[in-house]
């Protein structure tokens, strides 16, 4: 923990809290029917996104895939602008067109989260090189799970970021399963880190569940990147205490992990992880803890009160942004 | 023996009998084994690990899988939504579709690819594709389109025995739809033939998928203003009984397609294009196309609905057709 500011600890763990207290109001107003669609809780990963996001700048980018909350408002994005895209409404994100799996905030380098799994990965590589055409030093972040490591995508994105020396962080999310089917089943290594040799950069495993981790091995290859150094993969290690998204655990026929494995994975709950270290340096005490814990909740609750005082769009509104460049309707 | 099924059941049933009787058909998707989708149900139990395969997520090595493993004598059946077929293009359209042809015939693909669409339940533009039109212009595919459990299980099933590639878009908007389905041999549909789910004699609507129930809605509303609707159902568009339609046509002389797909270089387009050409003497009045608007499909409910066909589109479409 060498070298890390006490801002930086303390934003971390807000920025958890706010996203904890953001899902698991997605998960009560989602059940309650207040929106529709798919949404994939990412409670128990919180310290992945954020300590990684607190290594990068405003100006630095990064894209995301269908667990996508944690990503952008780890990155700073606006919790009232993510709720309304959820409730499908004219003030989200996106004015109500993409919804859960499609947030995005250009204005500070959040490129879109995406739907279709591992579309995101040739997206970093891509805006990193327009730092090495221009000259420029940010960085570039894709967000994958386990199982969007499996396709071709991914492969071949790591590949060009590699061959081309872009500065981009391949941040593998191992939650270690891709909906039911565990990653031991479906890659061929033991680390999807490992994998990093096959293109010749460095991989990295880290510790998912603890937040100042994962700021730190994010630091480290955000530095290799502004100094043009290459690519990097993270694998972290972390888990998903949720089912795979909301709605699904009534489809599915049978297991496919214990009651055992999530208790033991609650255990190391990412948040108590850092307000332990927190607490036991001294930084914050439990009650200054708590007291960000309440203030985020009531900014997501404020958040959803903002969401449903939106409008829904005009139908007018069905065909805009269609184009940059409008044409005539067919 | 004929019994009620629900539209997913009749899926699951058509694999497991296919399963039953041929030994060279297996089946592999992402997280099937579990039944993620819940056609799959019970097929792991019944079946085994060798013939239920839960694939990584890698749809261009899989879908492209199952085509070397259908070159040398399998029958793999592989399970996706229709949006993630696009990961797998490559595979599906330079050397599914291509290949027999380009090997001068030696090549026999009998693989069937299982496509779900789920549009309208606010999955928004990344999970609500209604493809088919893009793989009808693609030549090579046959192309399956069915409206009910019965077209569901017996299309399922005559494609599992068909010796070239196949595509059965299974509409998830009628995956809780019940109706009956018959058992064995009994319950083949054959491709190519058109159903009527409704015979009438003042417009035609021919109806693909998801839209099928809604023109019989708009067909029940119009009797009630004195407007007799005849409904077809084409089941395959490739093959596509044109003939069905023809005779429809030459009866009713007007022509409404009601089609969930985006409506430019549609099945809507085409069966239209058909008809001009083929029936068009017969024609009194210009064919109505009600098909998706040419935009992605939106999150929000509010817009989500606008987009697709509905009843009231179809009866408006049927009364433009009667209007001199
Ligand atoms: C190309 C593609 N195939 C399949 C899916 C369906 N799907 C959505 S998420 C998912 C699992 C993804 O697993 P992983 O990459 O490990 O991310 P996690 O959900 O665990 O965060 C699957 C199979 C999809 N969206 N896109
Ligand atoms: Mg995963």
């Amino acid at each position: 923990m060498e070298n890390v500011s006490k801002e930086i600890l303390v934003q971390m763990l807000e920025r958890m809290w706010l996203i904890r207290h953001f899902e698991v109001r997605v998960m009560e107003v989602h059940s309650a029917g207040e929106f529709t669609g798919a949404a994939h809780p990412y409670i128990g990963e919180e310290a992945v996104a954020v300590g990684a996001c607190a290594a990068l700048k405003d100006t630095d980018y990064i894209a995301g895939n269908h667990r996508s909350h944690g990503h952008p408002l780890a990155k700073g994005g606006s919790v009232k602008r993510a709720m309304a895209e959820l409730y499908g409404r004219v003030d989200g994100y996106c004015k109500g067109k993409g919804g859960s799996m499609h947030l995005a905030d250009f204005s500070i380098g959040i490129l879109g989260e995406s739907g279709i799994v591992a579309s995101s990965g040739p997206v970093a590589p891509g805006a990193a090189l327009a730092a090495k055409c221009r000259g420029e030093d940010f960085v570039s972040m894709v967000f994958f799970g386990d199982g969007a490591s499996n396709q071709g995508a991914c492969h071949e994105s790591m590949n060009l970021a590699a061959l081309w020396q872009l500065p981009v962080i391949f941040l593998c999310e191992n939650n270690q399963f891709a909906v039911t089917t565990s990653y031991h089943d479906s890659v061929s290594v033991e680390h999807i880190s490992d994998r990093a040799a096959a293109y010749d950069m460095p991989g990295v495993l880290v510790d998912g569940q603890d937040a100042v981790a994962m700021y730190e091995a994010t630091r480290e290859a955000v530095a290799r990147g502004r100094a043009g150094e290459g690519p990097t993969l993270i694998e972290a290690l972390t888990y998903r205490y949720e089912e795979h998204s909301l709605g699904l655990g009534r489809v599915r026929r049978g297991e496919y992990r214990t009651q055992d494995q999530i208790d033991e994975w609650r255990e190391r709950d990412p948040i108590d992880v850092l307000e332990r270290t927190l607490t036991s340096q001294g930084i914050l005490t439990q009650e200054e803890c708590d007291a960000i814990s309440k203030a985020k909740e009531a900014e997501v609750e404020e958040a959803v009160e903002f969401a449903r005082n939106s409008p829904y769009p005009e139908p007018e509104e069905l065909f805009d942004d269609m184009w940059a460049d409008p044409i005539p309707a067919p | 023996m004929a019994s009620n099924a629900i539209y997913v059941e009749a899926i699951n049933q058509a694999i497991i009998e296919e399963m039953e009787r041929d030994q060279s058909v297996f089946i592999m998707g992402e997280d099937i084994r579990r039944s993620v989708y819940g056609a799959t149900a019970g097929l792991l139990d019944q079946f085994g690990e060798n013939r239920v395969l839960d694939t990584p997520l890698s749809e261009n090595g899989f879908f492209g899988a199952a085509i070397g493993a259908s070159l040398v004598g399998m029958r793999p059946i592989v399970e996706t939504l229709t949006s993630f077929m696009w990961v797998a293009m490559d595979q599906l359209v330079s050397q599914a579709a291509k290949m027999r042809y380009m090997f001068g015939g030696q090549a026999t693909l009998p693989v069937v690819y299982r496509a779900t669409m789920f549009y309208g339940g606010g999955s928004a533009a990344h999970h609500s594709d209604r493809s088919y039109p893009m793989f009808m212009n693609m030549p090579g595919f046959k192309i399956l389109v069915p409206a009910t459990p019965r077209d569901a299980k017996g299309l399922l099933k005559t494609a599992i025995r068909d010796n070239d590639p196949c595509i059965a878009f299974e509409d998830g908007t009628l995956g809780g739809a019940s109706g009956e389905v018959e058992e064995g041999d009994a319950a083949l549909v054959p491709f190519g033939v058109a159903d009527v789910p409704r015979s009438g004699t003042d417009v035609t609507v021919v109806a693909i998928a998801g839209a099928v129930p809604m023109a019989l809605r708009s067909a029940e509303e119009l009797e009630d203003e004195g407007v007799s609707v005849e409904v077809i159902d084409p089941r395959t568009l490739v093959p596509l009984d044109k003939d069905a339609i023809l005779e429809s046509v030459a009866k009713t002389g007007r022509l409404v397609v009601a089609d969930p797909a985006h409506k430019v270089c549609s099945a809507a387009s085409e069966i239209a294009s058909i008809v001009s050409q083929e029936g068009f003497w017969d024609l009194q009045a210009p064919i109505m196309k009600v098909a998706a608007e040419q935009v992605h499909i939106p999150y929000t409910p509010v817009l989500e609905r606008l987009v697709y066909p509905s009843s009231e589109k179809i009866s408006d479409a049927v009364r433009a057709t009667l209007e001199d």
